[in-house]
């Protein structure tokens, strides 16, 4: 691709998607992720900075980052994709070594973008259209979506800033991915393993913390945006700074963060802290306690976690955003010790495959959803191991952790439904009825889920599938079912008993069966979303270095079609054979017509020879 | 292909058309009536037969080939026979528009002579036609492609443009013919005339074999621009005599003083 891109001869590239053949290890990420927006820099770390210590993703070739002047189509089609080799080898094949015959095959690629140059020329373009023009028109738009956060004890919506007597753990994990080419980002290691995990550590824990509630709360959280420069951990971090959070900095005691936890698969995990924050006497008592309480709780399960040897950075993750602001004590859990154990790290090889999750061959799709692999029994004992580290952590009381235990089944249907088809029985349950109906625009169309960040529901579509399919699966995992009808479930704020700071109502489809059809119900959670959108275009710094300034630009129709071409010669010739034509017409059309009583005289002499 | 094709192509097809038109027809507005009025006949019937055809295809087994190369026989045969109607009925209107113009006009002598209608009906005729025939294919010229991605020959541009200027230029000669015919009452003329159209549009049938197609209606052509020739008035003393331009001692000739 690098040379195609200095070469003056190329003018577009279609890429021919096909798991044959596949490289050992792919990532068109930098080797450095996140480098510019983490917590290490000149003034942080200088010597950790910049990944001069380890280098995260060795296989990043930096494609992504790469500015290509001309289109690149990926085709996924096998169909189309025989149409164009058939054209190619019709038309354009070389005979005998001597080069191919007009007409050649020739093929358009159209992907026009309204954005140019860099997220300051466009957002300055748009900003001037939304000032003097009387029908603006949007160049690009910033990147945004939706955090998804709950916690323990329910926390009051209304009440914005410090909350009083809160002490909070943040447990914390990504929600999206990307890869090179617009919204395909199957991101299985790298995100849906912290997803899958963070969500069955939140269902172990439930029944125990309302049974035996902890002294402090805990706070889940998932960061919506992170692979573009932490976008939703900053937002949330700079919401808390200036008291328009529900908690704030002062509120949160320690911090725990699920990285790609997916391929550890008898080999241990490990616990990543920042080194320059344990500098500080009281936050390394506390990183250490940590760190026991985890080897405690891993005791009993077939895991060992251990910390690295090496004196290392962080890898990157959204922990990094909240060490900017305030030495928190914190650990990041991931399944590489030093380089990234993920060959194919934010490209769209990182699937159900990379992950090992297979399934034996002749199982239907409602067999397969419940099916526990090997990948999900794995991915149950991570998530055990955090629920019960978070519980301990918490202040919780160590005599309940073995009421603490990740179901193996739920794991498999999370697994199913984030990598291979997200259109199955159990999310069908979930989601509200005019969800469920089928329509184009419907997130349950067919396949895995795709989790790249998108630009919002105002601008692009119905919601964001990964965050809705959070957001339910939350509040069917920590909610209770209620017996409010439809419009009460809307507007609960009418009801004395139902509380709309505390608690968010979702009215869902219910279990379907062969038989009837579901009944819709509502359930009371306390799951809410928090706007991801990057501060800087809060802050209208769109140059800025500390916030992500991510935009996607707006384009006209995306489409490519194949057709022949014939030469310049035999169209010049066309055109000079009709403009001879034409002048040699007028000419003969000016003779005949200036001749015409000598021409067609004979007529004429019959009735007027008269002598 | 692109815009040098487009251009090209159209200069083809309706160069000679323009061209006669700008020079004869263009300074007298009622020839420009006239030609007007004979495009719309031509495409009265053009109506009366897409419309028979239409019906016909709906009532048809579309998934017979056969049946659909039968039909589409069936319609072009219907077409021109219909064309041809309504060129005598075109004939038949003028005839007695004609009369009526003369009685309006101040003047003893009609404004405009029965061979003058012919020639400006024929060429209407041949505008509508040729327009009908070729525009969708001018309009399909401008893009980047060319014809040939299904096996088709890539020649099918500039044929259809040659093809439409024979077929202009045939309209204008078979209106004339048709006409003197009709004032004559030599129905064999008139016969062959009907005749000459069905080879010319049956032929292109052959199609895309264009040198089956095309040399045939250029032959057919050159013998009905002779024929229109000699119903209009010419001869070949008239045609040596302006070619070897001794037409001015001609013309003195002819002027002797009464």
């Amino acid at each position: 691709m690098m040379r195609m891109k200095n070469s003056s001869r190329v003018a577009g590239v279609a890429v021919i998607v096909s798991k044959t053949g596949l490289a050992d290890n792919f990532s068109p990420h930098t080797t450095c992720p996140n480098q510019n927006t983490g917590v290490y820099s000149e003034n942080y770390g200088p010597d950790l900075a910049n990944c001069n210590v380890t280098v995260w993703n060795p296989f990043g070739n930096g494609l992504s980052y790469e500015d290509f002047a001309f289109p690149v189509f990926a085709l996924k089609d096998e169909n189309q994709t025989q149409v164009i080799r058939k054209c190619y080898e019709d038309h354009n094949q070389r005979v005998n070594g001597s080069a191919p015959k007009y007409p050649l095959c020739a093929m358009q690629l159209f992907s026009h973008m309204h954005a140019v140059t860099d997220t300051v020329t466009c957002m300055r373009r748009t900003d001037l259209q939304n000032r003097f023009s009387i029908n603006p028109e949007v160049l690009c738009d910033p990147l945004s979506d939706f955090n998804v956060w709950t916690s323990t004890r329910p926390l009051n919506n209304s009440a914005k800033g410090h909350a009083a007597d809160e002490s909070v753990v943040i447990a914390a994990t990504r929600l999206d991915g990307r890869s090179f080419f617009w919204e395909q980002a199957p991101a299985a290691e790298g995100t849906v393993s912290g997803i899958v995990t963070l969500l069955a550590a939140i269902q172990a824990l439930y029944p125990v913390t309302q049974e035996a509630p902890p002294t402090r709360n805990i706070f889940f959280s998932f960061f919506q945006g992170e692979a573009f420069d932490y976008i939703g951990s900053s937002k949330m971090v700079y919401d808390m700074k200036r008291n328009d959070f529900v908690i704030d900095l002062d509120n949160v005691h320690s911090m725990l963060e699920i990285g790609q936890v997916g391929l550890h698969s008898g080999r241990s995990l490990w616990m990543h802290s920042d080194p320059i924050s344990r500098q500080n006497k009281s936050v390394d008592t506390e990183v250490l306690e940590m760190m026991d309480r985890m080897r405690s709780a891993a005791a009993g399960l077939k895991l060992t976690v251990d910390h690295p040897s090496v004196s290392q950075p962080l890898p990157p993750s959204s922990f990094q955003r909240f060490l900017r602001e305030r030495q928190i004590p914190g650990l990041v859990l991931t399944d590489h010790n030093t380089s990234f154990i993920n060959r194919y790290y934010e490209s769209m090889y990182d699937d159900a495959e990379n992950l090992n999750v297979t399934y034996p061959p002749g199982l239907t799709p409602d067999e397969q959803l419940v099916y526990e692999t090997d990948a999900a029994k794995s991915l149950a004992e991570v998530a055990t191991l955090v629920a019960r580290s978070l519980y301990v952590q918490a202040g919780g009381n160590e005599s309940n952790l073995n009421n603490i235990t990740a179901d193996p089944k739920t794991v498999a249907q999370l697994l199913y439904g984030f990598v291979i088809q997200k259109n199955n029985s159990w999310f069908r349950s979930l989601l509200p009825p005019e969800v469920t109906k089928k329509g184009v625009n419907s997130i349950l169309s067919s396949g895995p889920p795709q989790f790249y960040i998108g630009l919002g529901p105002r601008v692009h579509g119905p919601a964001h599938s990964v965050t809705r399919f959070v957001q339910y699966i939350l509040a069917n995992l920590t909610g209770s079912v209620t017996n409010l009808t439809e419009s009460q479930c809307q507007n609960p704020s009418e009801l004395s008993t139902e509380n709309k700071d505390l608690f968010s109502y979702f009215w869902v489809s219910g279990p379907a069966s062969v038989n009837s059809t579901s009944e819709p119900f509502c359930v009371r959670a306390s799951v809410r979303l928090s706007k991801a959108v990057s501060p800087a275009f809060e802050l209208l710094e769109y140059g800025s270095r500390n916030y992500s300034t991510w935009t996607e630009s707006r384009w006209k129709s995306i489409r490519a079609r194949i057709f022949l071409v014939a030469s310049r010669e035999l169209e010049m010739l066309t055109l000079g054979v009709g403009v001879a034509v034409l002048l040699l017409s007028l000419l003969v059309t000016y003779f005949i017509s200036s001749k015409a009583e000598l021409l067609f005289s004979s007529a004429r002499e019959t009735p007027t020879t008269t002598y | 292909m692109t815009v040098a094709v487009f251009f090209g192509c159209t200069f083809i097809a309706f160069g000679p058309a323009v061209a006669l038109f700008v020079f004869t027809i263009a300074r007298d507005p009622l020839r420009v009536i006239f030609l007007i009025a004979g495009a719309f006949f031509w495409l009265v019937s053009l109506l009366l037969s897409s419309l028979v055809w239409f019906i016909t295809v709906q009532i048809s087994n579309k998934n017979s080939a056969t049946q659909q190369t039968g039909l589409l026989i069936f319609g072009v045969v219907l077409s021109v026979l219909l064309q041809e109607t309504f060129r005598y009925g075109y004939y038949r209107l003028l005839k007695k528009a004609n009369e009526g113009l003369l009685a309006l006009s101040q003047e003893d002598t009609m404004p405009i002579s029965i061979r003058q209608l012919a020639y400006v009906s024929g060429l209407g005729f041949g505008f509508m036609s040729g327009a009908f025939s070729v525009v969708n294919i001018l309009s399909d010229s401008l893009g980047p492609g060319t014809v040939g991605i299904h096996g088709d020959s890539q020649h099918y541009f500039i044929s259809s443009a040659f093809m439409t200027l024979a077929i202009i230029l045939l309209h204008m000669f078979w209106g004339v013919v048709f006409f003197e015919s009709c004032e004559r009452q030599r129905w064999w003329a008139l016969g062959a005339v009907v005749l000459s159209h069905l080879v010319v549009s049956c032929v292109t049938f052959v199609n895309p074999h264009y040198q089956g197609s095309l040399i045939p209606t250029y032959i057919i052509l050159s013998v009905m621009a002779a024929w229109a020739y000699l119903c209009a008035g010419g001869s070949l003393r008239n045609l040596k005599l302006c070619l070897t331009c001794k037409d001015k001692d001609f013309l003195l000739a002819n002027h002797r003083p009464r």
